[in-house]
């Protein structure tokens, strides 16, 4: 089986990872996030037209019946229309848009109207950031109990890494980032946890096992034998991931394409990123290996 | 022996999958589309579903079959659901007004496994269309209707025991009385500390005048807003019973909020208008021509004209002290309501107007509503909400005789106001008020679009993975499908024991969870062939990699599960149904992928010479 120099092309790896992650901090600081519905607060009114209709005649009828701040666009086809209101002090908003827009002789059917309020918008995103870090927290604490402290920064570093990416593309092409999104991007740190654990658990191994102290050589067999591993894994979730890109709808066509990233960057992270960053932060034979019982002073009187 | 299991451990995988099986299966039988009736003072029987089915019938609606489902409920299963509107029109027509009729959709799990409990998912709003709402109890209000209430209550109080005060005021938290001279606060002080235990009483003197602070402590505060809550939770209840809605979801989410869930309802103008509605009666006589301002109020009639009338501040009863109320029309062909009172109601209604023959009593609609809007302050858009409470007289009528507790009301504008004012009237008032935070409708069609696609996509993730594995590693492919199957059975068991309820992104979750189970396989597989590399004999690799694989499998899952826990308890909603998946589907393929396919593996090649793994 032919072996793969990983660990002898780190330096490549860490200046793709490096400028992927400035774009990415540098998009999310530029352009934001287009946050949904479920972050902002707002209304948002999803119509049926029996045929395609102007977009521009369904904004001037809007403009007529005196809504303001309002965005119209075609959603998955051209007779279904979403209509985003910023105003929320209406209680019924969506037969309101109905009637304002039959008027145009068009057929409508409501397909759904969602209004979410402004503090709850406010208070979902904190406790989504909140829960993030709470999820990198618990892993952290996972992986530095069952390997060792260093194993648990650089496994935190590298799903940083990811979750950084995979928002960054998010704000570059500005694609909604719904509820759906947030649950994607967890679920892709469990992913590229469950990656980087595998290799890692490998690299433990075979330190214990081999004799050698060049650590490049294990990272790098570690790296290699858990490749197919990760390779058909990854393929058979991306297989999935494409059904329900292609096949799923619209509602969850962005949860779908927060994974497919995800899982890319998470296979890409777990190969180079986390392993690599182990010799950066100068992983030792001994930290794997536990004390000797003779080694311990016992300074009991 | 190597890769035998003994044989319990073969009998227990094949019970945990019987089991599966048989709690996965109720999913497969479709839910008919159904029309339920119910009542609460018609009676219902065979005659009145013998009724319904001739009037459907009449009307080409094919009946699949009409039952009695409890005492007072029955349900008709319907063919077509395309039928289900129609149907539900036609039944409302052929029955009176004291039978609510619902849409539904009928479980049609055969007997035999409904009596072992099996029932199917729940499909969330998002896959069957409905109504959400989360509703915001105001908290800062509640404590301030209550401290009017006692403010009322002190009044009396001190007129009856013949202390002069000046006047009452409530600001937050807080109830100032004043009175003319400390003489009278000491002896105020004295009576109020006996009934009112939850405030702390302090004196203050400004001048001549001296005052009396009573201040909610912090504890009866907390109880205020959560009898508000719990007070709200019940009243939303019941209305939400009164608009006849099948398995309705009404449930308390944090401190403050209630989240409503409406399945299968469209009108969402009219589940809120019955939802949120705040509107409330109170019985005043009114004001003496002797009175003092601080005792009077002054308030205009419902019926546009300019008169008002002068009423005196204290409430005889409210509308909470109604027991029931029922719609109806006077001689006239008016609209009129009318009212039981409850025991305490109904006596505290006589003694009021046995001692007051020859005055007029005044019926005051009370409604409360918020507004809305949105304003910059310090350049960040603020909603700032503004509660606004609108009083008018709708009757006042001179006391002809002791009242008892039973009585009707007129001046009400239509039919319509009458039937909602009896049917709030019915269902108590709310404690407090609550206006709409969220709001989702999903119309039905998207719903079953949803599903369709959603189970089209499990299908097609789920073909391409098994096709995959087949290619993959051939025979040992075939046994990894074999425990990808269970898994899917395994885990839709799973779900639906516990009673789950199947949302979008859940069956995103399963999607997932099919292309990820097949990881411990995978990791397994990948060891044997390494192993098989280093030339170890065929059953020694397959024990070997079995064996080597198990502490990555767990440290993975592990890690993932973790992820799934905190996911579940941030999110709502939709996203809890995803982590609820994801957990459940993480556990199920452990389950699988290590038990399932090693006893698959033992089975077929266990304690036999080979010589190759057609791996």
């Amino acid at each position: 089986m032919r072996q793969f120099d990983f660990m002898g092309k780190r330096r490549i790896a860490f200046i793709v990872s490096i400028v992927l992650t400035i774009v990415s901090v540098a998009a999310l600081a530029l352009l934001n996030l287009n946050l949904g519905l479920d972050f902002t607060g707002g209304t948002v009114v999803e119509l049926h037209y029996a045929a395609a209709p102007s977009l521009d005649d369904i904004r001037t009828l809007l403009a007529n019946s005196g809504f303001e701040n309002f965005s119209v666009q075609t959603f998955g086809a051209t007779d279904e229309i979403l209509v985003r209101l910023q105003q929320t002090f209406s209680n019924d908003v969506g037969n309101q848009v109905v009637s304002a827009l039959s008027s145009g002789n068009a057929s409508i059917e409501l397909v759904r109207a969602e209004f979410v309020g402004a503090q709850v918008g406010d208070q979902l995103r904190d406790q989504s950031g909140l829960g993030m870090l709470v999820a990198l927290a618990g892993v952290a604490v996972y992986v530095a109990f069952r390997f060792q402290y260093k194993f648990a920064l650089c496994a935190i570093i590298s799903l940083g890494h990811d979750v950084l990416i995979v928002l960054g593309l998010f704000a570059l092409f500005q694609w909604e980032f719904d509820l759906t999104v947030l649950a994607g991007i967890m679920a892709v740190i469990g992913y590229s946890l469950n990656d980087t654990i595998i290799v890692y658990d490998r690299i433990r191994e075979n330190i214990r096992l081999s004799r050698s102290e060049d650590l490049a050589q294990i990272f790098n067999e570690a790296i290699n034998q858990t490749l197919s591993r990760t390779l058909a894994t990854s393929g058979t979730t991306l297989l999935v991931l494409f059904a329900l890109f292609f096949l799923g709808g619209d509602m969850i066509h962005n949860f779908a394409i927060s994974l497919i990233l995800g899982i890319v960057a998470g296979t890409f992270s777990s190969v180079y990123v986390a392993a690599a960053l182990l010799i950066v932060f100068k992983l030792e034979r001994l930290d794997l290996i536990p004390a000797k019982k003779g080694e311990v002073v016992d300074d009991t009187p | 022996m190597l890769n035998r299991y003994p044989l319990w451990k073969y009998l227990l995988i094949l019970i945990v999958c019987v089991v599966g099986v048989i709690y996965a299966l109720p999913n497969l039988y479709p839910q008919d589309p159904a029309v339920q009736i119910s009542t609460t003072n018609g009676s219902l029987g065979s005659q009145q579903l013998d009724r319904v089915t001739q009037a459907l019938s009449d009307d080409d609606i094919q009946v699949k079959s009409a039952t009695m489902t409890g005492n007072n409920t029955a349900l008709i299963r319907l063919d077509d659901a395309e039928q289900q509107l129609p149907a539900r029109d036609v039944v409302d027509d052929t029955l009176d007004d004291s039978y609510t009729v619902a849409l539904n959709l009928a479980d049609s799990t055969p007997s035999w496994l409904t009596s072992l409990s099996a029932a199917p998912m729940k499909l969330g709003l998002d896959l069957r269309g409905g109504v959400h709402f989360l509703l915001e109890v105001d908290m800062e209000a509640a404590v301030e209707q209550r401290l009017k209430a006692t403010a009322s209550a002190i009044r009396a109080d001190l007129r009856d025991e013949r202390i002069r005060y000046r006047d009452t005021q409530v600001d937050d938290n807080a109830l100032h009385l004043e009175f003319a001279n400390s003489e009278d606060r000491d002896a105020a002080r004295e009576k109020i500390s006996q009934t009112f235990g939850e405030f702390q009483l302090e004196d203050r003197d400004e001048g001549r005048r001296a005052y009396l602070d009573m201040t909610l402590t912090e504890q009866s505060i907390k109880d205020i807003q959560d009898y508000a809550v719990q007070q709200n939770l019940t009243t939303i209840r019941n209305r939400v019973n009164e608009l006849g809605v099948s398995e309705p979801l009404v449930q308390r989410q944090g401190p403050s909020r209630i989240v409503v869930e409406l399945p299968g309802v469209q009108d969402t103008a009219e589940a809120k208008r019955i939802v949120g509605a705040t509107a409330n009666l109170e019985f005043r006589l009114e004001a003496r021509p002797d009175a003092t301002d601080s005792e009077t109020e002054s308030f205009p009639f419902r019926n546009g004209s300019q008169r008002t009338a002068t009423l005196s501040r204290d409430v005889i009863i409210t509308g909470d002290r109604v027991s029931s109320a029922s719609q109806g029309f006077d001689q006239n062909g008016r609209p009129q309501v009318n009212i039981n009172l409850d025991g305490t109601g109904g006596s505290l209604m006589n003694q009021a107007t046995r001692t007051n023959i020859g005055r007029n009593m005044a019926v005051l609609y009370i409604d409360h509503s918020t507004n809305t809007r949105t304003v910059t302050k310090d350049g960040k858009q603020v909603e700032e909400r503004i509660p606004t409470t609108s009083r008018s007289i709708i009757s006042l009528a001179t006391i002809q005789s002791a009242l008892s507790n039973r009585f009707r009301i007129t001046g009400l504008d239509s039919p319509t106001e009458a039937s909602e004012l009896a049917l709030l009237l019915r269902s108590g008032s709310l404690a407090a008020p609550i206006y709409f935070v969220q709001e989702r409708t999903i119309g039905p069609s998207l719903g079953a679009q949803n599903i369709e696609r959603g189970i089209f996509s499990v299908i097609v993730g789920g073909l391409l993975v098994v096709a995959f594995m087949l290619i993959r590693y051939k025979a040992f492919g075939i046994i990894a499908n074999v425990a990808l199957a269970v898994n899917l059975v395994l885990l839709i068991a799973a779900m639906s024991l516990l009673g789950a309820t199947l949302t979008l992104p859940g069956i995103a979750g399963i999607v997932l969870t099919l292309g990820m189970a097949v990881d411990a396989n995978v990791l397994i597989y990948e060891r044997i062939r390494e192993e098989l590399r280093n030339k170890t004999l065929p059953q020694q690799a397959v024990h070997a990699g079995y064996g080597r694989a198990f502490t990555s499998i767990v440290d993975a899952n592990l890690t993932t599960l973790l992820v799934a826990v905190v996911l579940f308890s941030i999110g709502t909603g939709p996203i809890k149904g995803f982590a609820v998946t994801l957990s459940l589907g993480i556990l199920t393929s452990m389950f699988t992928g290590i038990m399932v396919s090693r006893a698959l593996v033992n089975l077929s090649i266990g304690g036999k010479p080979l010589k190759k793994l057609w791996i």
